[in-house]
């Protein structure tokens, strides 16, 4: 395949400046993420990955590095651009769902689609077959304090992908939730990959790891372990197929 | 973005906080409704005073009594006087000379008597009982509703006829018609003649509490002969008013035999510039009410802010969400904005309707007449105040970085 991998960093570092002590976040990580690849980005606190989750998912600048999304410099992207690659080509799960109060899981799913400027019936359809996807279809008029941990974090994985995005990012995506619903989201995860999206999620839990086809191990802000468990083309290791689809 | 669906969003950010939002406009809407209701109060004082000017005719001049102690000289004759002061048949006569006073179209005797009028049981007594002469109602600009005005014959041979205001009718007559009784004053019988056209309040003063009748009449049964209470000049044109008045004046002072003018045993009063200069009071005072008004909605405005800055921090996480999954600086721009505005429009809105209603009622004794200018001008403001006062807010949301904003717990 001659398409560029979705993610490449090289020597990418980020240094934040705390008054007159200067804290290095990363120190120089090179990274190649290819398309259809399911990564899980390991490490202990203070490690660096929630700083490298924010460079690639373009909420944050490398102060040094180059980092290439599908074949983009982002470095070089102005506020409105990168604005655009948020929108289109990534889709961000939080630990904490972060879906907005007081609107509906399907209007929190049409958000992205409406900054995307799209209009109309067509956007209303897209966004209920994202949430039928996770399998939430039935709930898609419930208001985010009306779901469980688990379904609000399927309501936010379906608004991450409506817009069919170049990558998944999730950081500790079952950081809040019990098992029972832990065990669910990933099952949508495997799903999502499964149909051939990329997925990059950070986690501190092996159980959850074991779930990637690739784990990345950082310390210190470095890459120390880089192990392949599956290959890039395949299915995800734990994936089951889906046999029911609603409320789980 | 920008239309249907920031609007959506503002709205729902409005109604999430109903009580917060509802204050914020209660600001707005006392800003817009004290700016429309105050200059409604203004313009309608001025009115009143426009309408004094035209009531009294535009072009008199009164001629008092002693002096109203104009200057350093002047001493208002008041009893110590030595000789009492005296306006006498002989100075109308004089005034209307057209060889002394050219630019004097009438000159009308006026004495006033206090009296009670009764008929048929009824009884009241008018604020003003006027003798005077004829050409008077030219120059007090009274028209005839009913009936016919007292005319030289009637004031030559003493007629005991009399003219009635629409308030002494209304008080002695009621529904009936007066034109052709015969009213009891101070027990002396008069034909009722004719009835004036209603002229409306002037301040505290009702011009229609009033009776008219023939001076000679007056002097005879009523008040004796005596001086004149007063002389109403009436101006050939409006133009001529000061020519008129220096003519009054000196030809009274030589009349009067009196040198220094300081000393002046009248004085003369040119009402309609009087009455132009408070007009002139009015509009400054009008201006200045505005001006209150204005401030308030000014204090408003900086409440919106201040309200919009609450939202902003209280919602920075949202922003943060919505960056992260593409919102652009203007969509975030435009939702806090769009907010901010509709505040203020919803706020205008209401106090636009607050104010029209407000201006219904009679105001420290002025009934406001609404200015069209004044709405327009303060719904335009407090539009105005929502985008000023909101693009701060909304820039700073905008502005965010979305790292920052997500962290933000």
């Amino acid at each position: 395949m001659a398409a560029p991998p979705v993610i490449s960093l090289s020597r990418v570092t980020k240094v934040y400046d705390a008054g007159r002590l200067s804290v290095h976040a990363v120190r120089g990580i090179s990274l190649v993420i290819e398309r259809g690849d399911y990564v899980a980005i390991m490490g202990s606190s203070g490690s660096g990955k929630t700083t490298l989750m924010n460079i690639i998912g373009c909420l944050d600048v490398a102060t040094s590095g180059r980092y290439l999304l599908d074949g983009v410099d982002v470095r070089r992207l102005d506020d409105e651009r990168l604005a655009a690659v948020r929108n289109r080509k990534i889709g961000f799960v939080f630990q904490s769902f972060n879906l907005i109060p007081r609107t509906t899981a399907l209007h929190n799913v049409e958000l992205p689609l409406i900054y995307a400027g799209q209009r109309g019936p067509e956007r209303r359809r897209r966004a209920s077959a994202a949430l039928s996807t996770v399998g939430l279809g039935s709930r898609m008029h419930h208001l985010p304090s009306e779901l469980s941990g688990g379904q609000q974090q399927r309501a936010a994985i379906a608004r991450a992908i409506v817009t069919n995005p170049a990558i998944i990012l999730a950081d500790e995506p079952t950081g809040n939730l019990d098992s029972v619903s832990t065990q669910d989201v990933l099952g949508v995860f495997d799903q999502v990959n499964a149909e051939g999206r990329t997925v990059v999620l950070i986690t501190h839990e092996p159980d959850v790891a074991n779930h990637a086809k690739r784990v990345v191990q950082l310390r210190d802000g470095q890459v120390m372990e880089d192990v392949r468990q599956a290959p890039v083309d395949g299915l995800p290791p734990r994936h089951r197929a889906r046999t029911q689809q609603g409320v789980a | 973005m920008f239309s249907t669906e920031s609007l959506r969003i503002a709205v729902s950010g409005l109604i999430a906080n109903r009580l917060r939002s509802a204050l914020t406009m209660l600001g707005i809407l006392i800003g817009v409704g004290a700016v429309i209701i105050l200059v409604a109060v203004g313009n309608g004082s001025s009115r009143t005073v426009q309408k004094r000017i035209e009531s009294l005719g535009t072009n008199t001049l009164t001629v008092f009594r002693g002096s109203f102690g104009r200057g350093r000289g002047g001493r208002a004759f008041v009893g110590t006087q030595s000789r009492q002061s005296q306006l006498s048949l002989g100075d109308v006569t004089a005034l209307q000379n057209k060889a002394n006073a050219p630019d004097v179209a009438s000159a009308s005797p006026v004495v006033n008597a206090t009296v009670t009028a009764t008929y048929q049981g009824a009884s009241y007594s008018p604020q003003a009982f006027v003798g005077t002469a004829p050409t008077y109602f030219t120059a007090r600009a009274f028209t005839v509703a009913e009936g016919r005005f007292f005319d030289q014959s009637d004031y030559d041979s003493r007629a005991r006829v009399v003219v009635l205001g629409q308030t002494v009718v209304g008080q002695l007559f009621g529904t009936q018609d007066p034109v052709g009784a015969t009213v009891q004053v101070n027990g002396v019988n008069f034909a009722v003649i004719g009835v004036t056209a209603k002229k409306g309040s002037n301040g505290p003063q009702d011009q229609d509490d009033v009776a008219l009748a023939p001076l000679t009449t007056v002097q005879d049964h009523l008040t004796g002969v005596g001086s004149l209470n007063q002389i109403l000049v009436q101006a050939a044109s409006r133009k001529q008013t000061t020519a008129a008045q220096d003519e009054v004046t000196s030809l009274l002072l030589a009349r009067h035999r009196i040198a220094d003018p300081t000393q002046a045993d009248f004085s003369v009063l040119n009402q309609a510039t009087l009455l132009q200069t408070s007009a002139a009071t009015n509009r400054v005072f009008t201006v200045l009410l505005g001006a209150v008004a204005a401030i308030s909605l000014l204090v408003g405005g900086i409440g919106v802010m201040n309200i919009m800055l609450v939202t902003v921090t209280e919602r920075t996480r949202e922003i943060g969400i919505r960056k992260a999954i593409g919102a652009r600086r203007r969509d975030i721009l435009s939702q806090f904005l769009i907010e901010a505005v509709l505040l203020c429009v919803a706020g205008g809105v209401a106090g636009v309707g607050a104010g029209l209603a407000g201006s219904h009622f009679k105001i420290v004794g002025v009934h406001p007449a609404v200015v069209p200018y004044s709405v327009a001008l303060a719904f335009g403001v407090a539009v105005a105040v929502g985008l000023f006062f909101g693009i701060y807010p909304a820039n700073r949301a905008a502005s965010l970085r979305p790292i920052d904003a997500l962290r933000y717990e």
